[in-house]
This record gives structure tokens, sequence and C-alpha cells, in this order.
């Protein structure tokens, strides 16, 4: 699995460091969402999906 | 458009069954959406309502339907524009100088937005929950302490939300009583037209008054950063930045109370899910029950509002450039396409899925906060009271039926 984010439409919700905190933050100086583990561990897999599916400007891309 | 598609759309549309909006909910069933809302989501995803003006938007109930249309730009937020299916007649004359970022489309929406983004990261609302627990737990002393029973509306989650903002926004302790009862004002129901415009602009005047404070001696929080980062190199104006100060107020505060209460009562009403919540040790587990109790209890009951500006083809329909619609977050909430058993409060599912905090660019932005403010009430209060139980029959309750955020005018307790 291969994750990135287009941080230009990110909004700061959120939604992605509460649903896979391993994977997922945010930076301090703009509150834009950033890529922690771009090729995360299989077992976080299932939680990078859902902060794609809930992520509220649909800005986080999964390869497979 | 073909002659053929054109006459199967007026067919379906013309057959569309149209309800009112806002209709009351079923007596006895105090979170659920309206029978004839349900019998319209029954129907198909996409319906139509008649508001207080007689105009008839679209009104969509579906859970994919409502991620989709609020993640389409041709979708404005945009109250000025023609066909915009306001809240009332009041709201529908709202002046220009009262409309904030909510209220506006990208690309101002998000020039706006992105200058409170940093203050709202999941890592800062983390950094206050100590805070917030303390002040959760001095409550429970002063309740526990004074005479029963008590008003958990007025003695409890009008204030912690308020407070829970003046330490974000930076409002000095000494200040806090006059902050605090600046807040009240605005959500006390009793409050008429005039008592609220009053109240909004003394709490803009303090605002505009503390800015200038921080401006000279800047402390670590909202107000300050913003004064320093944007009023002093001349992109806001003090006043401007009051405005934003006071949205966040809006935002976070009576939404935030109405849930603490509403979902208090909802634990005192459903003695099996409060023992599983007893149970549970995990912050993982509490912050899952919170979820539940976001999908399962409507706050922003009016719907989401837009007015379409452009074309969007939909589920075989096309929604029309100027047309209105409102989204039911509680109905795409009980969507059982989504949802197993969507009227089953179960604090053990998965509802992260839920669209209580909108969906698309203007999605909650305060939302972690919320979070760690309810994970905080909600993980704290039935511990430290497990005798905790309602001072009145269920039916003296009163609701906020009529209200943008629906709640509980009082909910008196006793132990």
């Amino acid at each position: 699995m291969k994750v990135s984010i287009c941080e230009a439409k990110c909004i700061g919700a959120g939604v992605c460091v509460d649903a896979a905190e391993e994977v997922f933050s945010q930076r301090d100086e703009d509150g834009i969402a950033i890529v922690l583990d771009a090729e995360p561990r299989a077992e976080l897999h299932a939680a990078v999906r859902e902060a794609a599916v809930n992520c509220p400007a649909g800005v986080i891309e999964i390869q497979e | 458009m073909t002659q053929e598609s054109v006459t199967q759309e007026r067919v379906t549309q013309d057959a569309m069954d149209v309800q009112p909006f806002p209709l009351p909910r079923p007596s006895g069933c105090p979170f659920d959406p309206a029978n004839e809302h349900r019998a319209l989501h029954e129907q198909g995803p996409i319906s139509r309502v008649e508001i207080w003006n007689k105009s008839t938007p679209w009104f969509v109930t579906g859970h994919e339907e409502h991620k989709a249309l609020l993640s389409d730009p041709a979708l404005s937020s945009d109250v000025h524009r023609a066909g915009f299916p306001h809240f009332s007649e009041a709201t529908s004359h709202r002046q220009t100088d009262d409309v904030t970022f909510l209220h506006m489309d990208d690309p101002e929406h998000a020039r706006q937005r992105r200058m409170l983004m940093p203050r709202f990261t999941k890592a800062r609302m983390e950094m206050m929950r100590p805070g917030i627990q303390q002040m959760v737990d001095e409550h429970i002393d002063a309740m526990l302490a004074g005479p029963k029973p008590v008003d958990f509306v007025d003695a409890f989650a009008l204030s912690i939300p308020s407070l829970v903002i003046a330490e974000l926004l930076g409002v000095p302790h000494s200040d806090l009583e006059k902050f605090q009862d600046l807040t009240r004002v605005l959500v006390t129901r009793t409050t008429g037209v005039d008592d609220a415009r009053n109240a909004q602009n003394n709490l803009l005047d303090y605002l505009e008054e503390l800015i200038n404070r921080k401006l000279e001696a800047p402390t670590d929080d909202l107000l300050s950063q913003l004064a320093v980062d944007r009023v002093r190199t001349g992109e806001l104006t003090v006043r401007e930045l009051a405005t934003t100060g006071f949205l966040v107020l809006v935002a976070g505060h009576e939404t935030t109370s109405n849930m603490m209460a509403l979902a208090t009562y909802a634990f005192l009403r459903d003695q099996e899910q409060l023992d599983k919540l007893l149970g549970m040790d995990d912050p993982k587990q509490i912050a899952g029950a919170v979820e539940e109790c976001l999908r399962m209890i409507p706050i922003f009951q009016m719907g989401r509002r837009r007015v379409l500006k452009d074309d969007v083809e939909i589920n075989g329909l096309t929604l029309k450039s100027g047309e209105g619609m409102i989204l039911s977050s509680e109905l795409a909430n009980r969507d059982p396409k989504v949802f197993e058993n969507p009227d089953v409060f179960d604090i053990e599912r998965d509802a992260r899925r839920h669209v209580a905090f909108g969906y698309g660019v203007h999605q909650c932005l305060g939302q972690p906060l919320a979070r760690v403010e309810l994970q905080v009430v909600l993980g704290t209060l039935f511990k430290r009271i497990p005798t905790l139980r309602l001072a009145v029959d269920e039916s003296k309750l009163e609701f906020k039926n009529d209200g943008l955020s629906y709640g509980l005018v009082r909910l008196p307790l006793t132990w």
C-alpha cells in the first residue's frame, strides 16, 4: 500500500489523524495533514482505508 | 437532453411526495427523525420538502448522496445567492457583515478557514484534554456539593464548552465571569432578537478590546496568534478577528452543550448502554461511544443548506442551478445501507462513517475539540456519579424542537 495526500485541497479536519495516527499527522504551522508512513504495514491498512473513506475533502490517495 | 429523458424526469418529479420541513419528531422518540421524512427516504435518497416560504428545495437523506453532493463544487453556501433555502424569515435578511466563512464559497472560504486551521489540529486539541478533565471534575464536585436536583444544562453543559472556548481564544481568568455572562445571554432561549443583537455586539466589543491587549502582550492562544500573524500584517482588521473569535464561540458552544445534555439523557434512558459505558476503561472504547452518540443524536436538526450554482446530475435526476437543497445528516446517519440496524443505539458499533460534522470543505473544523470534550464528559460523569438519574418524569422534559441546534431546555438530575 502506498499513501499520499493532496495537500493543496486538505481542509485540516483531522479525520485522518483520528483514524490512523501512526500514518497521518498535521503540520503545526498550518494544520495541513501529512503522511508519516507512506507504506504502512498491513495491520494499519484497514484504518488507512477508513481514513480515506471518511476524509471530508477526499484528498487521501491509496495505491494498492 | 433528449425529449424522452425530459419526460422521464418530469414523471419522476411529479410523482414525488413533498412533505413540510421541519416536522415534529415522533412522540416518545426524542432522537428520531419525523416519520414523514423517513417515509420520503424510503421512496428515495433525494426528494423534496416544502419550507416556511413555500419553496420546495431538494431534500437529501441518503448517506452516499449526502457525501457526494457536499463534495460537489456546484453546491454553494452563499446565503446571498438567489434560491438559498433560508432557515427562517429572520435569517433571510442577514446583513453582509453578519456573514462568516461558513456562508462563503472557496476561494474566500478556504482563505479564512486556513487561518484557523493550525489552532485546531488534533494534536493541539489533545493538549487541552488535561485542562478539560480538570474543568469537568470541578463541575462535578460543585454539583455534588450543591443542592439536588440540579439543572444539568445550566450547571454543567452550558458552562464547560464556554470555558473551553475561553481557554482556546485566550480569555484571561480575570475575565471569565464576564465572558460566561456574555455567552450565556446568547444561548438562552428567552433572549429576544434585539437582546441577542446587543449581546452579540457586547461580545464583539469585548473581543476587540481583548485583541488589542493581545497585540500589546501576546500569549499562546488563538487570538494572540492571529493578532500577531494577521492583524499586525494588515491582513485582518481587529474587528474581523473579533468576528472570527465570535464564530468560534457560536460554532462550538451551543452545539457541544446540547450534545452533552442529550447524550447524558440518552444514557439515562438506556440502562444497557449505560452499563456498557461504565464498563469501558480503554479511551478508544469511550471514543467509539462518542461516535455513536454523534451518529444517533441529532444536533444540526435544520439540515445543511445549500443552493446550486450549476446543474448536477445524480441518481437519474437533474438538480438545476438556482434550486435550494437541504441535506439531512440525521437521516444520512440512519441510512441502513451504511449502518446496520440504524435505529439501535449501540455504543460498541463502529459509527465513524457518520456525517454529524458535515462533509466536504465545510466540515466542522472544531470536531477534534468537540470529541475531546465529549470523551472526557462521558468517560467521567457516570463513573463519578453512578446513581445519577432524572429528577422529573421523562414526559416533563422540554426539547429545543425549533432551534437550529437541537437540545434540552433543562435537564433536572438527581443522584
